[in-house]
Formats: structure tokens, sequence, C-alpha cells
């Protein structure tokens, strides 16, 4: 990678006085920040802080109502995609682009292809390829087509195909969102050994943890505004977390002790849909967190007890009745509740209003003589957005328009109006900010306090560990432990989630 | 939000501004138009279309669509006309056969969409070919007529100076109106439309109500046929061909969205008007009816592209918007 006379440490990248205003917004205001050449700069904020603005106007996607932008000296007033790309500038969308059903080596040369006059020189190409995954130190067969990759792999494409332009500037958004947690150590150490090379790594990831164990440095963007950029060595989380929010906010966990002891839910032997004989129990009024790494079978189990997949053997026991419901319409007349993991494909229907997304899933119940009763819809809608105290203009918002942790309590809402006994949450409080997540944990605290039970799915250690009161750990599509929460280690569950149950022959 | 509404709101008024363009147009330049006589004679003919539109969109608004309603309303002319003049059968009879017939083929269109996961316009369109065969196959590809007297009363006939037939479509507007609106199963629909697997996560039964949706459009095609039949007066195979595009452009340009979730029976309605006038219009004027075929195909061309830059328009207001949710917290 050339460079045009900017050495390491020097600035590569300055942003002054951003502005962007869309009608009646300031989405950004008078931003400035520098970042250097050969860091890893993370940038941080809550939902709606300007990151996403931000990255835009540095991709050409946007053009900035004011200021200036400047790559290795030379001033631009607005960017286009072409000449952003062109200054070396490359973007990891959180959604990839890739086409699944050509090679690697296809994906990387998508759009610009060597060839001889229009014979594709496949050699070539390879060959490249090659070079490019050997320099990034990971093997990727270059003939492999994309669909057949993992998730992380297909992460790795999407990092080379960038690199592969000569990128001098490479941003990420959100990277290791999908990605488990072997395969963020990949990216990882990908992301280093570019830095080596002196490419700039811009960061964007809602996952503290990352940035401390990642990151040179860190710029937080609050409400549109720069709050302040910060050497990672020379700060801490709690400093950067009050930054985000404005206001000291620790990572607590509400406080609560299980009394009952009577069982709600007894599952035997339980196999299909991709996992094999789960058993657990859950007793009324208790938080039972489900962990294990991505794919490991946990969103697999709850759609069996959901009625979402299909059960090849075994039993669930309600209140010691013996259910197989085949149908989630079956499984919430049975009093089971499934709050989805991705809210906008599985739990709403973006274009629908608030009122018509709570009242989803009980219309029925809302109609006298098949006849909508709207006076009874507008005052169910009202009840849970008070008990819920969901942030909205009105009833007839459209759900498209809330904030991420919004949509959450909407979901939440459609759940808790059919009066379920069991709530399955799966990864709650994932994309959504600190303050949101927060009164996500008092709404299920609240809950089991009320007689209800609840099992978690997530991916967060800590909350993890920080909510449940048993956990039923799974690996591999088995159920490797169930711990009680005086066993609850760090250690003991990761040795847990690595565990592989081997068939009995 | 409130700019938000009012644009919904222009681009449903929109096409009932084309509607009144083209009436006012047509009075100058088509001959005979602007009459009471050529307006009663255009409800007569559009009510077919008007009944079986509400069915289509009901339809597509569940994220499908029906290519076969066109044949379904052949072989049913065919049938019933066979029935009553083959085997004298009393007409009331032969208009519920009729009905049935229509409902039935709209149940099984459904299943099979269904049941087995293939796309609606694969699976209506290979139905849509079979009807057409069968249809063939009873009449041999001729006319039947000499129905029983009293049988075109349905498609002729008037009450106080109103066709008859012209009162069924409104009854059944209204009705498709309510069941939209006002009716849960109605909402659901949206709900299956617009994101199926939010809905089936929320309980709904996403299968039984597609299946009726497809059995509804079937039954009001039924009805739909039995009153192109009485007016026509005379069962024929190509009845109903070509109809099923003049449906979905009614649709299609009345703001029935091609994706499903998005639409209404008043615009549909207005739909309906538009491709009724502008068929009779162009007749007026002696254009051929091939010459129709290029402008109705132009008119649903614009309003497919026109729906999907809408929703462009919309996803970029969408973003705007949820800058504004989240700074106002």
């Amino acid at each position: 990678m050339t460079q045009k006379g900017i050495a390491v440490g020097e600035n590569i990248l300055e942003l002054k006085n951003i502005t962007k205003l869309y009608p009646g917004v300031k989405a950004l205001n008078q931003v400035s920040i520098s970042f250097q050449k050969g860091e890893i700069h993370a940038l941080v904020g809550e939902n709606g802080a300007g990151k996403s603005t931000l990255i835009k106007t540095v991709s050409g996607a946007i053009a900035p109502t004011a200021g200036e932008i400047c790559i290795e000296k030379q001033s631009f007033k607005a960017l286009t995609p072409a000449v952003s790309r062109e200054n070396g500038i490359a973007v990891v969308y959180q959604e990839f682009t890739l086409v699944p059903v050509l090679s690697v080596t296809e994906n990387i040369f998508l759009g610009e292809f060597i060839h001889n006059n229009g014979i594709c020189d496949k050699k070539a190409m390879k060959k490249k390829t090659e070079q490019l995954f050997q320099s990034l130190g990971v093997f990727v067969d270059p003939n492999t087509k994309v669909e057949e990759l993992t998730t992380g792999y297909q992460q790795i494409v999407e990092i080379a195909k960038a690199v592969s332009k000569n990128a001098k500037i490479l941003i990420m958004d959100e990277p290791s969102a999908p990605l488990t947690n072997n395969e963020t150590e990949a990216m990882f150490q990908i992301v280093g050994k570019l830095k080596n090379e002196g490419v700039t790594i811009i960061y964007i990831s809602h996952r503290l943890e990352e940035i401390f164990r990642l990151a040179d440095r860190v710029t937080v963007l609050r409400d549109g505004n720069f709050i302040g950029t910060k050497k990672v060595a020379e700060t801490n989380k709690e400093e950067l977390i009050r930054m985000m929010v404005g206001r000291t906010l620790r990572e607590t966990y509400p406080e609560r002790n299980l009394t009952h002891d009577e069982m709600v839910l007894s599952v035997k032997n339980l196999t299909g849909n991709g996992v094999k004989n789960i058993s657990f129990d859950l007793k009324k009024g208790e938080i039972l967190g489900f962990g294990g790494l991505v794919g490991a079978g946990r969103t697999e189990t709850a759609e069996l007890l959901f009625g979402n997949g299909k059960i090849k053997s075994g039993e669930i026991y309600l209140k010691g009745r013996n259910i197989k419901p085949s149908s989630p319409r079956e499984a919430i007349r049975e009093g089971i509740c499934l709050v989805p993991e991705d809210r906008k494909l599985q739990g709403l229907i973006l274009d629908m209003t608030l009122k018509e997304n709570l009242s989803m899933s009980v219309l029925k119940k809302l109609s006298s003589k098949l006849m909508l009763n709207s006076r009874a819809v507008k005052k169910f809608a009202q009840q849970y957005i008070d008990n819920l105290s969901i942030k909205t203009p009105g009833i007839e918002q459209k759900v498209k328009n809330l904030s991420g942790g919004n949509q959450q309590k909407v979901v939440l809402g459609k759940c808790l109006g059919v009066e379920p006994d069991i709530l399955i949450f799966d990864e709650p409080t994932r994309g959504i900010d600190v303050g949101a997540k927060h009164e996500i944990y008092k709404i299920m605290v609240k809950l089991v306090k009320s007689g209800k039970s609840v099992i978690m799915i997530s991916s967060e250690m800590e909350e993890l560990m920080g909510m449940s009161d048993r956990m039923v750990i799974f690996s591999k599509g088995r159920q490797t432990g169930i711990l009680n929460r005086e066993e609850f280690t760090q250690e003991k569950i990761l040795k847990f989630f690595a565990e592989v149950v081997e068939d009995e022959v | 939000m409130k700019s938000k509404v009012k644009l919904e709101k222009v681009s449903s008024y929109g096409v009932f501004f084309v509607l009144i363009a083209m009436l006012i147009l047509f009075s100058f330049i088509a001959p005979h138009f602007f009459e009471l006589n050529n307006f009663f004679n255009v409800a007569r003919q559009i009510c077919t279309l008007g009944i079986v539109a509400v069915g289509m969109s009901t339809v597509m608004i569940t994220g499908g669509i029906d290519l076969s309603v066109g044949y379904q309303i052949s072989l049913i002319n065919v049938s019933c006309a066979w029935l009553m003049v083959n085997l004298n059968m009393n007409p009331v009879l032969a208009i519920l056969v009729g009905i049935l017939m229509g409902t039935g083929l709209g149940f099984i269109n459904g299943v099979i969409i269904v049941k087995s996961g293939v796309a609606p316009l694969i699976v209506t369109l290979a139905v849509m070919n079979i009807l057409n065969g069968i249809s063939y196959i009873i009449s041999k590809g001729v006319p039947i007529f000499g129905f029983p007297k009293g049988f075109s009363i349905l498609g002729q006939g008037n009450i106080a100076g109103v066709p008859i037939s012209l009162l069924v479509m409104l009854v059944i507007i209204f009705l498709g109106a309510v069941l939209l609106n006002k009716v849960y199963i109605g909402r659901y629909f949206y709900a299956i439309g617009s994101n199926e697997e939010a809905a089936k996560l929320s309980g709904i039964a996403v299968g039984k109500l597609k299946i009726l949706a497809y059995t509804l459009c079937g039954f009001l095609a039924g009805t739909g046929a039995i009153l192109l039949l009485s007016r026509a007066n005379s069962g024929l195979s190509s009845n109903g061909a070509g109809f099923e595009f003049n449906v979905i452009t009614a649709c299609v340009l009345g703001g029935v969205s091609s994706n499903g979730g998005k639409g209404s029976i008043f615009g549909a309605f207005v739909g309906v008007l538009i491709v009724g006038f502008l068929d009779n219009g162009l007749l007026l004027m002696n254009i051929n009816q091939y010459s129709q075929l290029v402008v109705k195909g132009v008119l649903m061309l614009i309003a497919v592209v026109y729906d999907t830059k809408m929703r462009e328009k919309s996803e970029q207001v969408k973003k705007i918007k949820s800058i504004n949710a989240n700074n106002e917290m």
C-alpha cells in the first residue's frame, strides 16, 4: 500500500465542523474528528447519536450541509461514493454485499474482473485472491461459493474485498454483531494485521469490551454532537458510558429473590429442529438463562417450545399436562409467548402503527361478533404504552419511526397482551442502547415478580449472569450443563460452552 | 408524522384526479360518452370487474396474486350455460353451482399455494391454463346459448331504473371494505402481507387465512361470472380471457401494492372505474381492441413503477423520521 508521504501517526482523515441537517433535525452538529494513519479508532454512541450519518458522510452516501473533509491533506466539501473509494476509503457494512452464488474470487473482483477482450482470466484472479488472503493470514479457498461459507468467513471475504481496492481507511460498522466468539477472535486478528500494515480502521461497535481489546482511541458522539476523543489506555468503561448517555449509569441488574418453588414447565429429552435430548425445568417466577454460542441450539429449542419447529421426540409438560404445540398459535393459547430475536423481521410490522402492532395477537378478543371494537383497541394499546413507558408521539405512530429500544418494548407489549405464563426472550437487548437495556431488565423482573416465568436467550455473558436464576448451556445442538446462580462463574460457563456431547453408540 | 399522512392521502387521491381528468377528456373527444345511458352501460360492464377486484385486492393484500380468475370466469360461464341448456337445469340452481365452483376453485388455489409453498404467480398460472383447457373441452370452443327466460334479469334488468348488477357490485364493495377495515380478519390480511413471519409468530393462523383469501376471491369470481353470463346471454370459453389482466391493472392503479400489505377497496374501485371508462371511451372513439391493450399495459406499468418509487420515497422519509424519533428521547 503506497502512501503519499503520510507517516504512521499523522492525520490521514480529518473531519472539520461537519454539520448535517435533515428537515427538522440536526443529525450532526459541528463535529470535528481526526483519524491517524495506522490507528484503530472506535466510534461509539447510543442509537441516534449520529454514527451512521458520520459514516455516510465519509463514504460519500450523503453530502454534509456544512463542514470540510480532509483526506491526506486534500480538502473536500462533500464526497461521492466513487470519490470516496478513489481516495482509499472502504466500508464493511453490517449487511454483507456479497453475491452468495458466486465464488470467493468472483466476489472479490466483482465489477472489475480481470479479462482479456472479455474472457475472464480466472487464473490471474485466483492467484491475486490467494495472495490477498495470505497477506491477511487466513486461508479461504478462492473457489468456494460464498453461500457455503460460515458468517465469519463471509465477513473475512467482505473485508478482503474492501482491502483489495487498496483501502487506506477501512470503516467497519458493527462487525462483530453477526459473529460467534471464535469468529470475532479471527476478525480481530485480521484487523490487527491491517493496522500493522498502516491501514486506518474506524470501528463502530455497541460492545464496549471489544473497544478496550482492540482500539487505540475512541470517539464518543451523543445526539449529533462530538463529546470527546480519548486514548483507550487512559479511559474506562464507566467514563465512556457516562459520555455516551450524559449520566452515570452502571450496568446493574435489578435485585430480586426467587420465592416460588412451583414447577411450570418441564421438558424431557426434547429432540428435533437441530437439537437433541434437551431436558430442563422452569419454575414459577424464575428467569432461566439459555447460554451458548450462536447456533448452539438455544433459539432452536425455544422454537420447539413455541411450536415453530417440528418435535421429533421428547415431551413438554406444562403444569403437569403433556403438550405438543404445532404452531405458534397453539403455543400462545397454552400461554407460551416468544419475543423473537429479530424484532424488525420477526417481531413487528414496521409499516403498521403502534396500536395495530400492540393489538396484533388479541384482535379477536377485542372484537365483538367479528367487528373490531376500535375503542377497546385504542384502550388496550394505550394501556401497554403507559405500562411499558414506550416513548411515542401517539398510538397512531408507525413503529418504523421508533427507536430500537422502543420497538423492542412494542414487541414485548404485543406478547404481554396475550397474558402468557411463560415468556421466551431471544436476545432481548441486542442492538439497543444502555438506557433502554436497563428498562427491559426492569420489566423482566417485574414480570417474574408477578408470577410469570421467563426463558432468556442471550449472547452477552454479563447479562446472562446478572439476570438468570439458573442457566442451561448449549453447545452444538446439545445441552452441556445446568448451573444454579451460586455456581455462576465465567470459567465454568465457558467450559460448558465449548463442551461437546458425544452420541452414545 | 402529519406531513406523512398527507403524503399518503395525496397519493390515494391522485388516482381519483386521474379518473376525473379522464372523464372530462373523454366527454370532449369521445362521441356519446357523457350520456346517462352510456354511464349505465359502463356500470353494467364493470360490475364483474368491480366484484372480482374486491377478491383480488384481498389476495394481493395478503401478498399473493390470482392469475386464474379470468379462466375461472370462463369455466363457470361455460359450465353454467351447459347445465342450463343441455340438462335444463333450473337457473337458480345453476347460479348456485357456478358460485360454488368459483369458491371451490379459489379454495384449491389457496390450498396448493399454502401447502406447497410454491409462488402464487406460478401456481395460478398453471391453474389458469388448466381451466382454460377444460372450458374449451366443455364448450368445444363454440358459444352455448338459449338460456331460460328470466336468467338475463341479473345482468340486464333494473330496479327503480338502476341496473341490478350495479347494486350487487356496490353491496359487495361495501362488504369488502367492511371486511378489510372493520373485521379483525381483514386486519390480519394486512399483517400477513406486510410481514408474514411476524404475523405467524403473533399467533395468527397465516395458512388458513391465506386459503380464506383465495377462497373469497374464487367466490367473488363465481359471482362476477354469473353476472357476466347473464349480461352476455351466451356461454363462451373466451368470456373471461384476459380478465385477470384488467382486474390486476385496476387494483394496482388503485394503489393495491403488488408486494402485499397495502391497498384499499376504495382505491381498487377507483381503479376499476378508470379501466371501465377507459375501455368504454376508447371503444366509442373506434379505437380497436389491440390499441386498448397497449394503453392499458402502459397504464399498469406506470402504476407499478409509481408504487415502487413511492415506497422508496417513504423509506427515505422513514430514515429521517427515525432520526427525529431518536432525538426526541
